[in-house]
């Protein structure tokens, strides 16, 4: 019995440290950040695909989302800013039996690599994008972003942004993207499930997880990270397969998410390989 | 919790039991799992961190039905539920005089953190 209690008395260590490098942790993200819950689902997910993790590498480009990178004991790379998916994309092909996710974020993805994202999405590559949209570029210092809301005030806008932002999930879609989810940290039980039917679905995938930024954006907006939570507590509506074209986000007409893209195509290397090796062998 | 109507089986559901373990000096204070908590058992204890924050502390820890959600809210993997096994919650129906036990269960004091 007394073993039993000295049992119970240790306490247990967190369920995802053996996919932490926990010397690294406490993170850098700051208070109220959702990175760090976007990357908890990831690992979540990792964990219950029941992928080998010898398999499953990380890729990150620069960002505050970025650094998850060097948060995951697994093979990771942190690229220079927006080459994430090139890089990638040459994992893959180098070695075909890795499972490539990119976590990074809206600038880096969809502004200075929004070229590679498009063209990966294409060629249907076969890697799990995940974009950590924060509505800004939050580690420079709330600089207006592809994705800020039109007349959100950043930093390079302070009387409110004049233009109109992107909607990814659209983005995605149209450039061939097979899978294509979107979700708030809040829904975190639903991103991990997302996160690990795109691991184990052959094609090119996309996942768009909104999250607050309190220190960067929400402050310039008066938006605390609670009110943003209860933003897309109150302001959400869960729309399985809608249109990608119909889900910009626009908090006052509620902002859609769900799973809005599952489609079947081959993937670059199976179609490589039919097309160009066998041509080799001949 | 207050039913609009009693369910009819009532009687026959389980209710798991988790004890929720903090790691007290990865935390930031950003309260998700204090707000977002199903049974509210969670709020921020008066005391600082290594950091500075005040970390959350257990209230009424005989609430928790370890549904995980501040395991999975939290951004800094710095809370989680275990499930309390049968023979654990035996034992400490057994020795509930033990107050260095009650207390860590309850989640007063834990010299671990």
């Amino acid at each position: 019995m007394a073993d039993k209690l000295r049992a119970a008395k240790k306490q247990p260590d967190h369920p995802l440290d053996d996919l932490l490098r926990r010397d690294r942790i406490p993170h850098i993200w700051c208070p109220g950040c959702g990175i760090g819950t976007a990357f908890s689902s990831c690992l979540n997910a990792i964990k219950s695909s029941g992928l080998e993790r010898k398999n499953v590498v990380m890729v990150s480009g620069i960002g505050c989302s970025g650094r998850a990178a060097g948060y995951v004991n697994l093979d990771s790379f942190h690229t220079t800013h927006g080459r994430a998916i090139p890089f990638a994309t040459g994992l893959k092909l180098g070695n075909p039996d890795l499972n490539v996710i990119v976590f990074s974020g809206d600038g880096d993805l969809f502004a200075i690599g929004g070229n590679h994202l498009i063209h990966a999405a294409r060629r249907n590559m076969d890697m799990t994008v995940i974009c950590v949209n924060n509505l800004n570029y939050g580690m420079t210092g709330g600089q207006v972003a592809a994705t800020t809301p039109n007349m959100a005030k950043t930093t390079t806008t302070p009387r409110g942004n004049p233009e109109t932002p992107f909607n990814l999930p659209h983005i995605a879609y149209a450039a061939g993207a097979t899978f294509v989810a979107r979700w708030t940290i809040l829904n975190t039980r639903e991103i991990t499930k997302s996160i690990e039917e795109a691991l184990l679905k052959k094609g090119f995938s996309f996942i768009e997880v909104l999250s607050p930024c309190p220190i960067n954006y929400g402050r310039r907006n008066k938006e605390s990270s609670q009110d943003t939570l209860k933003l897309y507590q109150e302001k959400t509506i869960i729309k399985n397969g809608a249109h990608p074209s119909e889900i910009d986000i626009d908090p006052e007409k509620g902002i859609i998410l769900g799973k809005f893209v599952d489609l079947q195509q081959p993937t670059y290397i199976e179609k490589y390989d039919k097309i160009c090796r066998s041509l080799m062998n001949h | 919790m207050e039913f609009w109507r009693v369910p009819l089986d009532v009687d026959e559901i389980q209710i798991t039991r988790g004890i929720v373990y903090i790691i007290e000096n990865r935390c930031k204070g950003c309260g998700y799992c204090i707000q977002f908590c199903p049974r509210q058992i969670l709020e921020f204890s008066p005391k600082f961190n290594q950091k500075g924050y005040h970390p959350p502390v257990v209230k009424n820890s005989d609430d928790c039905v370890n549904c995980h959600y501040c395991e999975i809210i939290c951004p800094e993997f710095a809370i989680y539920s275990v499930e309390v096994s049968d023979e654990l919650s035996d034992s400490y129906n057994e020795i509930g005089d033990d107050n260095e036990f009650n207390e860590e269960v309850n989640g007063k004091s834990n010299p671990h953190r």
